[in-house]
């Protein structure tokens, strides 16, 4: 390798920074609290989704509950009941997965593993998070409103759900939620400003596009599709607060109430639709591809081993995202669209399958002859290419008409997306977690509470979501309170949502035994080596771990080669830092190369 | 920046490590200010695209009643284009180095920006006076509420040439106040391009 010095350039930033340049907070408010550090600002993220996430998993038990134990708890209304749904899928995928992908692994990551000090706006980064804080409380406003949160469906189509009749959706309900999530966008701009053009301007020297690591390729693409899809959510929010509001008809038909005519008349609930899912179906690869990444990088490191096929991968997670903006309507098959319509949605949705499917290989040749650590990040990476599989496969299902028209509102469709977007990179996340914490914390998660955290994780997700798909091909209805004694649903099919319920209280209650590792482990932690898993990317090249403000001390590092030099032939250890100068490797044959 | 070249590059070989070794960091060559601003208007543009793509949707339907464009409207299309064409006097001006002028340029720009917004505020009460006011026309829904979307980000950027006029005040460099300069004319064009195409819509429609 020859090393040539890399030539500065106007828009880029020196490597060098005076200690009087360097951004230092002036007390424990702006440290801790009103930080401008991007890493500060990733907890503070990651603290509220967490939190949040909590109060949806819990709504989540409600919800089982009344299915496995119909006649048990009579304080769950069938109205309540609509509203810890819809409360629960909100909570979920923006809330608590968008928030922190993006927000959170987003904002630790991205300096980090590009080599820069901290995101190119650190104030409007602050910001970002306080309004999405701000989104959150928004939210759970609507808990105490009079009449409780909207229990319209996560997907809030109108016209019910700004009708009298659904929970939540004459009063304030509706309102809060539609206010919070044009918060959350306004917030998540903010932040995604922050993120592309630090991806691309904020990056040290010798860090390429193609030197970075699969995560940030898939954090970067992930906030591109987010900027151009949260305007479609920000747009329908916005019309469907002026018809409950102003009583406007964007999406309003002419309809009639309990008897009464009202006045709205001539919109197209349709509309709202096509206008929702274009937001909606790149959420699923805004979620999806920062899994995609991190759980490559998670990979490769634990299997001592290059990612196979990198410039593949990165083709991949590009042309997923491409692609993700024109399969929309498949979430809308049985809206009464043109079967034409149907047929290119059906197919430019299989098409989405060739680079996924091309991503799993890559995966699988990446753990082929690697030396793989079973280490608890490996682990859940590995669940992660299993359970993503199994929920891609019943996508394939669903993609198409014929076979999604008797599916569609079934189990089959919940144990789908749970699968594919809930429990896939739920597993991802754990999985980064446990990688990063010690960089985070300067000491290791406890092993052995987070093996049983992993195990009970992972079989009992395939416990809750497997026997779901059954219910869904006999027929079990999703979003129902009841249903009761319906003839077509077999008396085993309540047998099987009481286990479902069992198994998801357990899953539920191994996430506390996660918490309390990590609380106690944070304390009295096993203290960490400084780069315990042998990595090769920036993140774990820092001055100090954790990190200061400022990342790397007072000159930037330089990179000299890719994020994936693991098992090097010649080489004396098995992994090459990005940023170790070749005259520094340490060669085999030459013991005296230092 | 050549995105789909720069992803073809194999990072691995030898002779790309030396290309790849002497790269200074960056992708575009454009300062971070520009490159956010130019991303923000990109998804501002995609807020409107989506809007005027929910408008010809939503106008096909039986209960379209279309809005007469008052005078007061064609009026505000041309204080708004007196207010482009003062900023970008002012970028001129700032290319020469005439700090004088380019606090004048930038001073007439944001009066006509102000002006504009008075003068939308006048389109609401005019229309409102010819009886056009009801919210379940969806024409004139749309017509508010996409005025309003562009009001609010004419404020947005008022409130940035509100620091670049207290910036010349304070006797900041000028290179900095010239910066700013560029990019408040920026947003301004694009504003003014995103109301021609409103305007040409509801005017059409």
């Amino acid at each position: 390798m020859v090393d040539i010095t890399p030539e500065k350039i106007e828009n880029v930033g020196p490597a060098e920074v005076p200690e009087a340049d360097l951004y230092h907070a002036h007390s424990w408010w702006t440290k801790y609290v009103f930080s401008q550090d991007a890493k500060v600002i990733a907890v503070q993220y990651g603290c509220t989704a967490v939190a949040i996430g909590l109060v949806g998993l819990v709504l989540s038990w409600l919800m089982r509950l009344q299915l496995g134990f119909p006649e048990s708890f009579s304080f769950i209304s069938p109205e309540l009941y609509l509203q810890f749904v819809t409360m629960h899928g909100m909570i979920m995928v923006i809330y608590l997965l968008t928030a922190l992908f993006l927000g959170g692994f987003g904002n630790y990551l991205i300096p980090l593993m590009v080599g820069a000090r901290d995101m190119v706006f650190p104030y409007v980064n602050m910001l970002s998070y306080w309004i999405y804080l701000v989104a959150v409380l928004v939210l759970c406003a609507s808990f105490f409103v009079t009449g409780g949160p909207t229990g319209a469906g996560w997907t809030l189509y109108p016209p019910q759900a700004i009708l009298t009749g659904t929970p939540g959706g004459a009063g304030w309900g509706i309102v809060l939620m539609l206010v919070s999530l044009s918060l959350f966008i306004i917030g998540f701009t903010m932040g995604g400003l922050n993120y592309v053009v630090t991806i691309l301007q904020g990056r040290t020297r010798g860090m390429t596009l193609m030197r970075m690591p699969l995560t940030i390729w898939g954090i970067f693409t992930a906030t591109v599709l987010a900027l151009l899809a949260f305007p479609a959510l920000f747009v329908s929010a916005i019309m469907m607060t002026l018809d409950s509001v102003l009583g406007t008809s964007f999406f309003m038909p002419a309809i009639v109430e309990f008897g009464e005519q009202l006045s709205y008349g001539g919109g197209s609930p349709v509309l709202f639709q096509h206008l929702f899912w274009f937001f909606g179906h790149p959420e699923v690869y805004i979620v999806a591809l920062p899994a995609f990444g991190i759980v490559s990088d998670l990979l490769s490191i634990h299997a001592r081993r290059h990612i196979f096929g990198y410039r593949m991968m990165v083709w991949a997670i590009v042309g997923i995202g491409a692609l993700s903006f024109v399969v929309w309507a498949h979430h809308m098959y049985v809206s009464g669209m043109n079967p034409y319509f149907g047929f290119f949605f059906a197919t430019t949705t299989l098409i989405i399958a060739v680079p996924t499917a091309l991503k799993v290989y890559n995966w699988t040749l990446t753990l082929w002859r690697g030396d793989i650590h079973l280490t608890i990040p490996m682990l859940f990476a590995i669940a992660f290419i299993i359970t993503f599989v199994n929920g891609g496969i019943t996508g394939l299902f669903l993609g198409n008409v014929v076979v999604d028209v008797p599916l569609s509102d079934t189990m089959f469709v919940v144990a789908h997306f749970h699968m594919v977007m809930g429990v896939a990179p739920i597993l991802v996340v754990f999985g980064a977690i446990y990688h990063w914490f010690p960089l985070m914390t300067g000491r290791m998660l406890n092993d052995a509470m987070g093996r049983f955290h992993f195990w009970v994780t992972f079989v009992g997700a395939y416990l809750i979501y497997f026997p779901m798909h059954y219910l869904g091909f006999v027929g079990v209805p999703r979003r129902y309170w009841s249903v009761d004694d319906t003839s077509f649903i077999p008396d085993s099919a309540a047998d099987l949502n009481a286990f479902i319920t069992v198994a998801a209280l357990i899953v539920g209650f191994a996430q506390v035994v996660f918490i309390f590792n990590i609380i106690v482990s944070t304390f009295k932690g096993k203290l960490a080596e400084r780069n315990p898993w042998k990595a090769t990317s920036l993140e774990w090249q820092t001055d100090t771990v954790p990190p200061g403000h400022g990342n790397f001390g007072k000159e930037l590092p330089v990179v000299y080669r890719w994020a994936y030099s693991f098992s090097v032939p010649g080489t004396k250890d098995d992994y090459v830092p990005q940023n170790i100068h070749p005259d520094d490797v340490k060669l085999v044959s030459s013991e005296s190369n230092v | 920046m050549e995105f789909f070249s720069d992803i073809r590059v194999k990072p691995w070989l030898e002779a790309q490590v030396e290309i790849d070794n002497a790269h200074s960091g960056g992708s575009i060559a454009l300062p971070k200010e520009k490159l956010a601003l130019r991303v923000f208007v990109g998804v501002v543009g995609v807020v409107f695209s989506l809007s005027v793509v929910a408008y010809s949707d939503r106008m096909i339907l039986a209960d379209w009643n279309p809005v007469p464009e008052p005078l007061i409207m064609w009026i505000n299309l041309a204080v708004l284009l007196a207010s482009s064409v003062a900023m970008q006097w002012a970028v001129v001006n700032s290319h020469r180095d005439k700090m004088a002028n380019v606090e004048v340029g930038l001073l007439v720009g944001g009066a006509f920006a102000l002006a504009f917004l008075a003068g939308q505020l006048l389109v609401v009460r005019q229309l409102d006076a010819l009886g056009y006011f009801a919210p379940t026309n969806p024409a004139l829904a749309f017509l508010y509420m996409l005025s309003a979307l562009h009001a609010i980000h004419l404020i947005g950027g008022l409130y940035v040439w509100g620091r670049t006029v207290l910036r010349i005040w304070r006797g900041y460099e000028a290179r900095k106040v010239y910066f700013s300069v560029e990019l408040c004319a920026f947003y301004w064009h694009f504003l003014l391009a995103l109301w021609l195409v409103l305007f040409v819509w509801f005017v059409i429609t």
